[in-house]
C-alpha cells in the first residue's frame, strides 16, 4: 500500500479534527485495509478509531436496540439482547463476509462505506434506524444518498446505530457466490400495521420496496409480494446477475423473507 | 517386523511440520542483502510499447535496479521454450513464436512482463514499479479462441499467420465419417470447456541468488519439478551450464499444474541477481496469480457420437479448437492433443474416432497443464455425449454404458494408445451401489415435494498416467525423456535417506514412498526419510504431474531397493558362509534356505559401512544404489461416478446432494491418502462445472481476476464424498500401481453436468452452471 | 515513517520499528520471523493468515500493525505444547488428513480452534460455515470438515 500517516485518537472529537482532506477514518478495516493493499485507496492519513473508548456496545430498552458505531459484527450477532429484540439483526450481523472478518468488521464501518452489495444498509433501512453522529442525528430514510455516498459530512463520525424493535423480521441474502457479498438481500420488518422492505445488492444503494411494503402492511403474508415484481430500471447488472435475474431475486427474497419472519 | 506398511492407513510425516508452523515454502526463505522484486506489467492485452520511462522510479526511495526488454535482449537471453513439438496434419512443426522474458515490442496479454524492477523493501519495490511511465500504443485484441481465424482478427505473432499455432489430427476420416453414414441414430453436442485459473492456495515465488566466490546461481522456486526448470532455464534461456545452476523447491504450497512451467520471473531474478549482486525475491500476490499463473482447459468442441439402433457406439468425430493463450507455455501444444485426443475412446469399444484440433492464439494469459490436463475435456467430451446418447435413445445411461465397455485387454484403441488392463463393469456395479442409485426414484418425489428439482448423472473416465515412456513421448514430439531417477541411501546404522526426482506438493509423498521402503526393508517408517526438490541434492528428477509420481517415481525407488537388496544379499551370504544363490530375503530378514541363519538387514548395511569381514573381492563397501525408470507403457487409472443434485428452481441454485466415486487405480499404497486425493480432485471438477470459469472482456481485460470475482469452492459447495476403490493391478510396474491425483477432477465436471441437465430437462447447458446461468436455462425452457 | 509497534506474540511480549503501512502479518511474518502464518490472497478471502487476536480469530493480512498495537497474538507456532505435543485440534487434523499441502493449514487450524470454543460438538453444516473465510485447494474440505468435528470433541473433552 502507498504510505500514510497514522493517528490514534483518544476521543472522537479528536478523530474529527484530523478527518480532512485525503485522510480516511479506519474502524475494523476490513474494506479499507484491502483497498489500500490493492492501492485503490491511497488515503494520507489513517484516523484509528480502534482505542476511542465507548464507541463499542449494545443497549436495548424494549424499544430500540443501539449499537455502538465500533461493535463488531460477531459481538452483534451472539449478543443475547440483539438476539432477543430482533434476532433477524443478530442474523443479519451473521451473515457478512466470514467468521475472521465478523470478528474486526464494525457496524459504523459498514453503514458509513455504503458499499451497494452491504448487508448493514438494509437493517437500517427496513428497521428505521436513527444514525448518531459526532454532529447529529440521521434519520435512516435520508441517509444513504447512492452508491459509497451517505450524508455524512466531512469530519462527521457514526458513533452509534439504534435500530427500531419490529413485532417481527427477517432477513434473507443471496450470496455472491465467489465474494460472499450480497447479489441479493432483503429485510422485511413488520411494525404491526406499517411494514418496511428494504433492499440491498440489486441497486446502486440500498432501497426500500414501497410496492411490497404497502402489499405485506395489507397482510403480512408470503402472498402478498409472491407475485410483486421489481423493476429492473436501475438495476445492478455485472456478470454475477444481471439486472433481469436480481429483479427477480429481489422477489423471491422477500417472500422467503416474510415466511421466516411469520417462523 | 511389524504389520505390512503397504496398503495402511500411515499418518503422514510431513504433517508435523506443517501443522506447527515449521514448513518452508519459498516465501520463507530470506537471504541475506536479499532485494525485492516487482515487475510493471502490461495494463494492455495488446499494445505497441513505444516508450518506458523510468526517469522517476529511479528517483523513488529503496530503488535498486531496473531492467526491460531492451536489457534482455542486449544480455541475449533467449526466450521461454516450449517443451513438445505438435507436427501438423501438413507435416509441418508447429508455429513457434518468441516468448521473450519481458516484452520486446509488444505486449500480448494483460500481466505480460515489461520491466523488472528491484528495490530495499517490497512495498518499495512496488512504490517505484508505479512511476514506470510506459507509453503504449494499444492495439485491438481477440481473446475467444473460436474468432481467433476469424477474418480480419488482430494479428499475436508474425510467424503464425490467423493465429495459428497448428491444426493436428488423430483417426481415420475416412473410415470415421463412414460409420456415422450408417449410424441408426447420431448424438451430437457443442460445448466450452471453460477456462480455469488453477489457485494453488501459495502463489508462485522466486528467488534468484548469485555467488561470485563459485559464479553458481542458485533459483529458490515454487516448482513442481526442480530439474526441469534448471534445464530449460540453462539450456534454452540463460545459456548456463547446469551444473553452475542449483534449484531448490522446498515446500511447495499446491501446484495442480501451474508450477510444472517455466516462468519468465524465474529466470528475471536469477539473472538479476548477478547484475546487483544481491539475492532477488520474487512473491507473486494473488490479483498477480490470476494474470500469470498459466491457466487450464478453454476449448470449443463440436463432437459427435455414431450408434447403431441398440446403442453400440460406431464412431466419434470431435472437432475442438484450443486456446494457448498469447504464448506457448512450457507444455502447452501437447494438452490438446497427445493428452486430449488419445484419450476419446473413454472406456468404451468405439472402433472408430477423428479429432481434429487447431490451436489458436489470443491475447489471454497463456493456457497449460492443469490439473488433468487434456483428459478432463476428452471426458467432458465422450460422457456428455454418452449420457445424452442414452437419453436420446431411451436407455439407461449405466446400460448404455456396459453394452460398449472394454472388457478384454490388453485393448488397443483407435486412437494410439493400449490399455492394459480395467474392469469397468466392477467400478460401475460397485458405484452404482455406493450411490444407492435403487433408491434414486424415491428421493426425486421427495425433492420434488419440497418443489426441488433432483437430477443424477454418471461419468465413466479413463486417463492415461504414469507419464510416459519415453519412447512413445518422444515419437509423439516430446522434447525430453519423462522416466524418473531415484536413489536409496543407506547409513551405516540401518536408516535410510530415499532421494527422489518426484516432489511433493501435497501428495504426501514423504510418507507413501516411506511406507514402499519401511515396508520392502523391514524398518519402522521413522528409520526412514524422503528428499526431493533440490537438484543439489537429488540425481535427477523429471518432476510431478499427470499422476505419474508413484508409478514413475515410486518404481524407480524400487529398482533401487532392489539394487539395495541385491547387493546386502551377497553381502548377507559372506556373512552367512552361505552361497548367495541359497540367500532369502523378505521384508529385512536375509535367510539361508533350509537353515534357521539369519542377518537382519541392518546387520548387513553396519557390514556395509565397517566392512571388517567383508567380501572385497567381490563388493565394494558402502550401501547407496540408484536407479531410473523408464515406463514400458502409460498406467490407466479408471472410475465410475455418480452425481445427484438438488436444484431451486427459483434461484437456480444448484446443491451437489451425494456425490459417489469409485475408482480403480490400481494397487494402493496408503488409502488415507489416495482418499484424499481424490476428495480434491472432486471439488475442483465440481468447482469446474460449478462456480469456476475465467471471463475476458471484449477488450482481453481479466473480469475474474480475484477471489471476489473468481469463485473456487468453499466448504459449503460441496458435500462429504462417498469413495471406494476396486482394484486391477499395473501389469507393468512392479507395484502394480497406476496413480490418482487427477482422476477427481477428470471425472467430475461430466458427472455433475450430466446430473444438472438431467435435473433441468434440458440438452446441454454451458460450465459452470452458475444460479443464474441455470435460473435462464429453466426460464428459457418454459 | 518508522514508528513502534508492541504486542505480545505466542505469549512474549515484543516490540518491532515498522512503516506505518506495515499489516500485522508482515510483522509477524518478516520481522518476528513466524513464517507458519501464510499469504494466500490480496481480498481477505483465503484466511491462509488467520491468527487469534485477543482470543478471536481474525485474518491477518486485514490489520495493520498499529491496530494490533498491545494486542494478544497467537500464531500456529505457539499451538503446539511446550514440550512438542500437538494441541488437540492439531492432532484431530494429522488423524484425519485435514492436510495436503499444508499452505492453508495453519490458518484452518487457527480458525478452528477459535470455532470449536463456541461450538463443543459441532454439526457438519456449522462446520462447513465456519470455514466461509478459508480455503483450501487441495482437499475438498472432506477431511477438514472431519478433523474440526474431532478436534472441537476433543478440546471439550480437556484433551
Amino acid at each position: 500500500m502507498h504510505a500514510f500517516k497514522y493517528h490514534r485518537p483518544a476521543s472522537v472529537n479528536d478523530a474529527a479534527a484530523l478527518a480532512k482532506g485525503e485522510a480516511k477514518l479506519l474502524a475494523g478495516g476490513q474494506t479499507l485495509v484491502q483497498t489500500m493493499k490493492l492501492r485503490l485507496a491511497s488515503p494520507s492519513d489513517i484516523i484509528d478509531l480502534g482505542t476511542i473508548k465507548d464507541l463499542a456496545g449494545i443497549k436495548s430498552d424494549g424499544k430500540s436496540v443501539t449499537v455502538g458505531a465500533m461493535t463488531r459484527h460477531a459481538e452483534v450477532a451472539h449478543s443475547a439482547d440483539v438476539k432477543k429484540a430482533i434476532p433477524a439483526l443478530a442474523a443479519l450481523a451473521g451473515m457478512i463476509g466470514d467468521r475472521q472478518v465478523r470478528a474486526m468488521g464494525t457496524c459504523g464501518g459498514s453503514i458509513a462505506n455504503n458499499d451497494p452489495a452491504a448487508d448493514y444498509p438494509a437493517a437500517v433501512l427496513a428497521l428505521n434506524a436513527t444514525i448518531t453522529t459526532n454532529k447529529g442525528k440521521y434519520e435512516a430514510d435520508k441517509f444513504f444518498k447512492g452508491m459509497f455516498t451517505t450524508a455524512l459530512g466531512a469530519g462527521e463520525i457514526i458513533t452509534s446505530v439504534s435500530f427500531q424493535v419490529p413485532k417481527r423480521a427477517a432477513y434473507t441474502k443471496f450470496k455472491n457466490p465467489a465474494s460472499r457479498f450480497a447479489i441479493v438481500g432483503v429485510f422485511v420488518a413488520d411494525f404491526g400495521g406499517s411494514v418496511r422492505v428494504a433492499v440491498t445488492g440489486a441497486g446502486p444503494a440500498v432501497f426500500r420496496q414501497a410496492d411490497m411494503e404497502k402489499a405485506l402492511g395489507a397482510k403480512f403474508a408470503p402472498e402478498s409480494v409472491a407475485n410483486i415484481k421489481q423493476k429492473q430500471d436501475g438495476l445492478n447488472s455485472d456478470m454475477h446477475a444481471s439486472a433481469e435475474y436480481r429483479a427477480h431475486l429481489v422477489t423471491v427474497m422477500a417472500r422467503r423473507a416474510v415466511e421466516a419472519a411469520l417462523r | 517386523m511389524g504389520a505390512p506398511l503397504i496398503g495402511a492407513r500411515v499418518e503422514r510425516k510431513e504433517d508435523y511440520r506443517f501443522l506447527t508452523g515449521a514448513g518452508q515454502y519459498t516465501d520463507d526463505v530470506d537471504l541475506p542483502r536479499q532485494a525485492y522484486a516487482v515487475f510493471v506489467r502490461s495494463p494492455h492485452a495488446h499494445a505497441v510499447i513505444k516508450k518506458i520511462n523510468s526517469a522517476k522510479a529511479k528517483k523513488s526511495p529503496g530503488f535498486v535496479a531496473i531492467y526491460t526488454g531492451e536489457d534482455f535482449a542486449a544480455a541475449k537471453l533467449g526466450g521461454l521454450p516450449c517443451g513438445w513439438l505438435i507436427t501438423d496434419v501438413n507435416g509441418q512443426p508447429m508455429k513457434e513464436p518468441p516468448h521473450p522474458c519481458l516484452a520486446q515490442g509488444k505486449v500480448r496479454y494483460v500481466g505480460d512482463q515489461v520491466a523488472i524492477v528491484v528495490a530495499e523493501t517490497s512495498e518499495q519495490a512496488r512504490d517505484a514499479a508505479g512511476l514506470v511511465e510506459v507509453d503504449y500504443e494499444v492495439l485491438p485484441a481477440v481473446v475467444d479462441g473460436s474468432r481467433a481465424r476469424a477474418k480480419g482478427a488482430p494479428q499475436l505473432h508474425e510467424i503464425a499467420p490467423d493465429n495459428t499455432c497448428y491444426v493436428w489430427a488423430i483417426g481415420d476420416k475416412a473410415v470415421t465419417d463412414a460409420a456415422f453414414a450408417k449410424a441408426a441414430h447420431v448424438t451430437k453436442l457443442e460445448f466450452i470447456n471453460n477456462r480455469l485459473v488453477p489457485n494453488a492456495m501459495e502463489p508462485r515465488v522466486a528467488i534468484g541468488s548469485y555467488s561470485r566466490s563459485d559464479d553458481n546461481y542458485t533459483l529458490y522456486v515454487a516448482s513442481q519439478n526442480p530439474h526441469v526448470e534448471r534445464l530449460l532455464m540453462t539450456a534454452f534461456v540463460m545459456g548456463l551450464p547446469e551444473h553452475k545452476v542449483r534449484v531448490v523447491a522446498g515446500d511447495v504450497g499446491g501446484g495442480f499444474g501451474s508450477k510444472i512451467y517455466l516462468y519468465a520471473e524465474d529466470v528475471a531474478v536469477t539473472w538479476t541477481s548477478k547484475q546487483i549482486n544481491r539475492p532477488v525475491k520474487w512473491t507473486s500476490d494473488r490479483s498477480e496469480a490470476f494474470l500469470t499463473d498459466a491457466h487450464g482447459r478453454d476449448h470449443h468442441t463440436v463432437a459427435e457420437m455414431a450408434m447403431d439402433k441398440d446403442g453400440k457406439f460406431l464412431g466419434m468425430r470431435v472437432k475442438t479448437t484450443a486456446n494457448l493463450g498469447a504464448y506457448l507455455s512450457t507444455f502447452a501444444s501437447c494438452v490438446p492433443t497427445i493428452l486430449y485426443a488419445t484419450l476419446l475412446a473413454g472406456q468404451y469399444k468405439t472402433p472408430v474416432i477423428h479429432c481434429e484440433v487447431t490451436a489458436v492464439f489470443t491475447n489471454t494469459t497463456p493456457v497449460d497443464a492443469y490439473r488433468g490436463a487434456g483428459r478432463p475435456e476428452a471426458t467432458y467430451v465422450v460422457e456428455r455425449l454418452v449420457e445424452t446418447a442414452a437419453r436420446e435413445m431411451k436407455i439407461d445411461p449405466a446400460e448404455i454404458r456396459r453394452r460398449n465397455f472394454i472388457t478384454e485387454f490388453p485393448y488397443q484403441t483407435p486412437v494410439a494408445l493400449q490399455y492394459d488392463i480395467g474392469n469397468y463393469n466392477a467400478t460401475m456395479d460397485a458405484v452404482q451401489k455406493l450411490a444407492d442409485v435403487s433408491g434414486y426414484a424415491s428421493r426425486k418425489k421427495a425433492s420434488e415435494a419440497k418443489g426441488r428439482l433432483r437430477g443424477l448423472g454418471y461419468a465413466a473416465y479413463i486417463e492415461a498416467c504414469g507419464i510416459a515412456p519415453s519412447a512413445v513421448a518422444g515419437a509423439l514430439g516430446a522434447r525430453a525423456g519423462l522416466f524418473e531417477a531415484g536413489e536409496v541411501r543407506v547409513h551405516p546404522t540401518g536408516s535410510v535417506t530415499v532421494f527422489t526426482g518426484s516432489h511433493s506438493h501435497g501428495q504426501g509423498h514423504e510418507t507413501t514412498f516411506a511406507q514402499v521402503v519401511a515396508d520392502r526393508l523391514g524398518m519402522p517408517i521413522e528409520n526412514v526419510d524422503i528428499v526431493h526438490g533440490d537438484t543439489s541434492k537429488i540425481l535427477f528428477g523429471m518432476g510431478t504431474y499427470g499422476s505419474r509420481s508413484i508409478a514413475v517415481g515410486g518404481t524407480a525407488i524400487v529398482k533401487a531397493l532392489d539394487k539395495v537388496i541385491a547387493k546386502g544379499r551377497k553381502i548377507a551370504a559372506h556373512l552367512m558362509e552361505a552361497a548367495e544363490s541359497d540367500v532369502e530375503y523378505d521384508r529385512g530378514v536375509y535367510t539361508v534356505k533350509g537353515t534357521d541363519k539369519k542377518k537382519m538387514f541392518g546387520e548387513v548395511a553396519f557390514a556395509a559401512y565397517v566392512p571388517h569381514n567383508y567380501p572385497h573381492d567381490k563388493l565394494e563397501p558402502g550401501l547407496n544404489e540408484n536407479a531410473f525408470y523408464d515406463p514400458a507403457n502409460f498406467t490407466f487409472p479408471a472410475g465410475s461416478y455418480v452425481c445427484e443434485v438438488e436444484v431451486d428452481p427459483e434461484t437456480g441454485v444448484v446443491k451437489v446432494e451425494k456425490f459417489s466415486a469409485v475408482d480403480d487405480f490400481g494397487n494402493i499404497i496408503n488409502p488415507m491418502i489416495v482418499e484424499g486425493q481424490v476428495h480434491g480432485g472432486l471439488t475442483q471438477g465440481i468447482g469446474q462445472a460449478l462456480t469456476e470459469g475465467a471471463r475476458y472482456d471484449a477488450t482481453g481485460q481479466l473480469t475474474t481476476g480475484s477471489f471476489m470475482d473468481y469463485c473456487i469452492p468453499r466448504a459449503t459447495d460441496v458435500p462429504f464424498y462417498q469413495v471406494d476403490t476396486r482394484v486391477t493391478a499395473c501389469t507393468h510396474n512392479p507395484l502394480g500401481v497406476k496413480g490418482c491425483g487427477e482422476a477427481g477432477a477428470i471425472g467430475a465436471p461430466a458427472a455433475l453436468m450430466n446430473a444438472i441437465t438431467d435435473a433441468l430437462g434440458v440438452k446441454d447447458m454451458p460450465m459452470p452452471a452458475s444460479p443464474q446461468a441455470v435460473w435462464t436455462a429453466l426460464k428459457n425452457k418454459k | 515513517m518508522a514508528v513502534k509497534v508492541s504486542l505480545k506474540v505466542n505469549g512474549k511480549s515484543v516490540s518491532v520499528e515498522v512503516e506505518e503501512r506495515t499489516l500485522l502479518v508482515t510483522v509477524i511474518r518478516e520481522n518476528l520471523r513466524l513464517t507458519g502464518t501464510h499469504v494466500g490472497c490480496d481480498t481477505a478471502q483465503c484466511g491462509a493468515c488467520t491468527v487469534s487476536m485477543n482470543g478471536k480469530a481474525v485474518k491477518s493480512c486485514s490489520i495493520l500493525a498499529m491496530q494490533a498495537e498491545g494486542a494478544d497474538v497467537m500464531t500456529i507456532e505457539g499451538v503446539a505444547k511446550a514440550d512438542g505435543t500437538l494441541h488437540a485440534m492439531q492432532a484431530a487434523f494429522k488423524e484425519h488428513h485435514g492436510l495436503q499441502c499444508g499452505f492453508c493449514t495453519p490458518g484452518m487450524v487457527m480458525n478452528a480452534i477459535d470455532f470449536a470454543k463456541s461450538h463443543p460438538n459441532p454439526s457438519e453444516q456449522e462446520i462447513r460455515e465456519a470455514l466461509e473465510g478459508n480455503l483450501c485447494r487441495c482437499t475438498g474440505y472432506h477431511n477438514i470438515v472431519k478433523a474440526i468435528g474431532a478436534g472441537a470433541k476433543a478440546m471439550a473433552a480437556g484433551k
